[in-house]
């Protein structure tokens, strides 16, 4: 797997940095949210603010580091059979939840088994692999699989596998649980008050579980609607961190040239978020490999990523992010190249029909690339006309399928079964979802393919299969891929070990701590 | 006069529910639902996820039913549930009132005050320096555009020179109480209030102003000034009570909105009001969050009209109600 030279720079400073101090206790942390999340109760919602402000009050069996390599969270220990069927974890035996009820087996067993399957829909698709999970005793938990899923030691992430408290959901209508509104987890923090439009406030869980940690007291998130306004929220000392994605692009630059101001483009490596304008495969214009091929040569993605990314992120080379585990740098080249585009618009059955391509409705970046690529498409001889809708329009659009190109990003959680299959194959064309396989590609050579990925229990033949799946996939062009986007996280540099997994920021206040 | 209240009440009902069943409509029609919305921001959903969600909202039900639930509802004063907050509607708008009162009224007191006085000061001195000045000043603010004021403000009264907060309805996490605490509201307020205040009072003024000035050339001014009357008297008695009438509509129209909130200033500044409530609800489509924002705001603007024409009767005793 390859990383970026910058984050492996970064993370060989983190590791040296980290022991010349030590940790210091106390202090409050400022951060932004924003949108503001429908609500904390990290089980029944799984957008990105929620995640960042109940990945504190919540975790899982795991956590990653940045190589995806598992590390303890509320498992100690943990073992894989040798047949890859039976998964053994060893949990901590002095967890507790917030209002002070043990953390136990028990509650494994009801999250994964009752709860997430009824309200989980991405960890559902991977628990189709799951035979039974068991408590062997209160704090020993056993998964045995009905055949070798190779991800699956990938699923134990707060996000996608938050662990519920039995004696609070059992028997309960889980969306109307008025327990809800204040959320129990086994986290590093608790929840204290949310302002809604203001903020919300956590604190320290003082029987945490680790001894001396977490280090901060207090953690504010404060709901700050305006990109400018959050810069400005940061520049007067309000808050001290600013996630990725929450200034716009331009004002990057700006901000972390203040004063004891760091910025990492690290924590992103689990989710991988990955940028690529669908093509309706379905009908029109786009349906034509040839035409398609056209678009990816015809747009200029370095040029997006340096003007309008900050120079932040890498071109992407297929369909899996250089990030998540198999990705293959060595695929058929989708560079920039007018002269190919319009060889191949040649070739296609391009009439000179107007396309229809949607940017994504999420500010001021994402309408200027689509700007961008439409003049790039226009150079080469398409007609394209920009159009606009807002978040929900668009869902609507992307979902039925209305649009000849469409901008969308997704993650990958770390593997390719988990985040990029779902989107290329045909048992995932259906209807109203803008996150399955929209474009409509069809390849029952690949599907198949991908089916013997997913349960190859050898990391060696998965790297040999998801190799030839990287090469075919290119050939065929089902969609447009742009950038892997890079969403640099900016903090005072005196605040310590803010980003130090693959998670990031959801799950790094665990160990953040303030250098007074 | 109690009958004209009566039935002009009786009047504005059988609005508001039009317009609530409009609104109803109007939303539905818009692409997309909440459901939809939620599992967009999952980032990963399916068909069961997207049935237990609109099952759960109702949104299951068809249309009619649908608007029949709500209008029952609205009429015993249930606005419903947030769908993606989950909270009752009412209890969200009861949250975020204060704040919004705190700002619309704030912003409607400073520009009715200083928008008449500089369109009185402005129409006495006509043609000469100090007008000139006034009007200039009035066309600017009228002119330029909110969010530009608002990011300049913040710019330089809380980044440059580090006066006043930029953002917020008080300082998060310092427990102030008191005296304290008003203070540090006062604070944040001052600036989006002005932000806020400045577009109105310009178009006080300037009414205020042209008001003025062509009630000042009426032949019952001419009298007063022929008994001998002191200018000041005139001004305040003869001229300005007689312009009064368009600000006061004017007024009535500004109050009416006072509780919708601004969507632009409480975004820039953070403010937790209203408006931003309604913004947010119009892009996560959370429907019964925005056709509560938008009944309330339609019963004050009846409300206020009808206190408008009240005023009306008592500034000016010539106008009388009529059945």
């Amino acid at each position: 797997m390859r990383i970026p030279t910058r984050s492996l720079a970064l993370i060989a400073a983190m590791t040296m940095i980290a022991p010349a101090h030590a940790q210091q206790s106390g202090g409050t942390l400022n951060l932004v949210i924003q949108p503001e999340p429908p609500g904390l109760m990290m089980g029944l919602l799984q957008n990105g603010p929620t995640q960042m402000v109940a990945g504190d009050i919540y975790e899982s069996l795991l956590r990653y580091d940045t190589n995806l390599d598992p590390m303890p969270s509320l498992a100690r220990e943990w073992e894989v059979s040798e047949d890859g069927l039976t998964y053994t974890f060893h949990l901590h035996e002095d967890v507790k939840w917030h209002d002070g009820e043990d953390f136990t087996a028990e509650d494994v067993v009801f999250t994964v088994d009752v709860f997430l399957r009824e309200t989980h829909p991405r960890l559902r698709a991977s628990l189709v692999h799951l035979e039974s999970v068991e408590a062997v005793d209160d704090h020993t938990v056993v998964f045995t699989l009905k055949q070798p899923f190779g991800p699956f030691l990938g699923v134990f992430e707060a996000g996608t596998m938050p662990m519920i408290p039995k004696h609070i959901y059992e028997g309960t209508d889980f969306a109307n649980n008025p327990m809800n509104s204040t959320p129990i987890g086994t986290g590093p923090f608790k929840f204290n008050e949310w302002r809604q439009g203001s903020f919300i406030h956590l604190v320290k869980n003082e029987d945490y579980y680790l001894d001396g940690k977490p280090y901060l007291d207090e953690v504010y998130y404060h709901v700050i609607p305006d990109g400018a306004s959050r810069a400005v929220a940061y520049e007067t000392g309000t808050v001290d961190v600013l996630h990725g994605g929450s200034i716009e692009n331009f004002d990057i630059e700006r901000v972390a040239a203040l004063p004891n101001t760091c910025i990492t483009d690290a924590g992103w490596e689990y989710f991988g978020p990955h940028s690529w304008m669908w093509l309706n495969n379905h009908e029109g214009p786009m349906a034509d490999v040839n035409a398609r091929r056209a678009v990816m040569h015809a747009i200029d993605r370095e040029f997006a990523r340096d003007a309008l990314w900050a120079g932040r992120g890498q071109l992407a080379t297929g369909p899996v992010s250089s990030s998540t585990r198999f990705h293959d740098p060595d695929t058929p080249s989708i560079d920039y190249d007018p002269e190919k585009a319009r060889e191949y618009l040649a070739e296609s059955d391009y009439d000179g029909e107007t396309l229809r391509l949607l940017p994504l409705p999420y500010g001021e970046t994402w309408q200027r690339w689509a700007e961008a690529v439409r003049q790039n498409l226009q150079e080469v001889g398409f007609n394209v006309d920009l159009v606009p809708t807002d978040v929900a329009g668009w869902n609507q659009r992307v979902s039925d399928w209305d649009f000849d190109l469409a901008f969308t990003y997704l993650y990958q959680y770390g593997d390719p079964a988990l985040g990029v299959s779902r989107t290329y194959v045909e048992s995932n064309i259906a209807k109203g979802s803008p996150w399955n396989n929209v474009a409509g590609y069809r390849n029952a050579e690949v599907d198949e393919l991908w089916m013997q990925a997913a349960v190859s229990p050898s990391p060696e033949e998965r790297q040999e299969i998801y190799s030839e799946i990287q090469n075919r996939i290119v050939e065929d062009v089902p969609v447009a891929w742009l950038l892997e986007l890079g969403f640099p996280t900016i903090y005072r540099c005196n605040v310590q070990n803010l980003v130090t997994t693959g998670i990031g920021i959801n799950d790094g206040l665990r160990d953040a701590w303030i250098e007074q | 006069m109690i009958r004209f209240i009566l039935a002009r009440l009786v009047k504005a009902v059988v609005i508001l529910l039009a317009i609530l069943v409009l609104n109803f409509t109007l939303i539905h029609m818009a692409p997309g639902d909440p459901a939809a919305v939620m599992a967009g921001e999952a980032g990963a959903t399916d068909e069961q996820f997207l049935e237990d969600l609109r099952r759960r909202f109702g949104l299951d039900q068809p249309f009619l039913v649908q608007l029949w639930i709500y209008v029952k509802g609205a009429i015993q004063l249930d606005l419903g549930y947030s769908y993606r907050r989950g909270m009752p509607v009412a209890e969200l708008l009861w949250d975020r009132l204060p704040a919004t009162l705190l700002l619309t009224g704030t912003a409607f007191f400073i520009s009715i005050i200083l928008g008449v006085i500089a369109g009185v000061a402005a129409a006495a001195r006509q043609g000469r320096w100090g007008d000139t000045i006034i009007s200039t000043l009035a066309l600017l603010f009228y002119a330029t555009p909110l969010f530009w004021i608002a990011l300049m403000s913040v710019l330089l009264f809380s980044v440059v020179l580090g006066w006043l907060p930029g953002f917020g309805y008080e300082t998060v996490g310092a427990n102030y109480t008191g005296i304290e605490r008003v203070i540090d509201i006062g604070r944040h307020l001052i600036l989006p209030a002005t932000t806020l205040g400045l577009f109105f009072t310009a178009v006080y003024m300037r009414m205020t102003r042209a008001s003025m000035l062509e009630v000042s050339r009426l032949d019952f001014v001419k009298t007063a000034r022929a008994k001998g009357l002191k200018p000041r008297v005139i001004q305040r008695r003869h001229i300005l009570r007689n312009a009064l009438l368009p600000v006061i509509t004017l007024a009535g129209l500004q109050a009416g909105q006072i509780v919708g909130g601004a969507v632009l200033t409480e975004t820039v500044f953070a403010w937790p009001g209203i408006g931003r409530l309604m913004f947010e609800a119009i892009n996560q489509r959370d429907y019964n969050v925005l056709l509560g924002v938008f009944f309330v705001s339609a019963a004050m603007v009846l409300l206020f009209n009808l206190i408008t024409d009240i005023i009306y009767v008592l500034v000016d005793p010539r106008i009388r109600i009529t059945q």
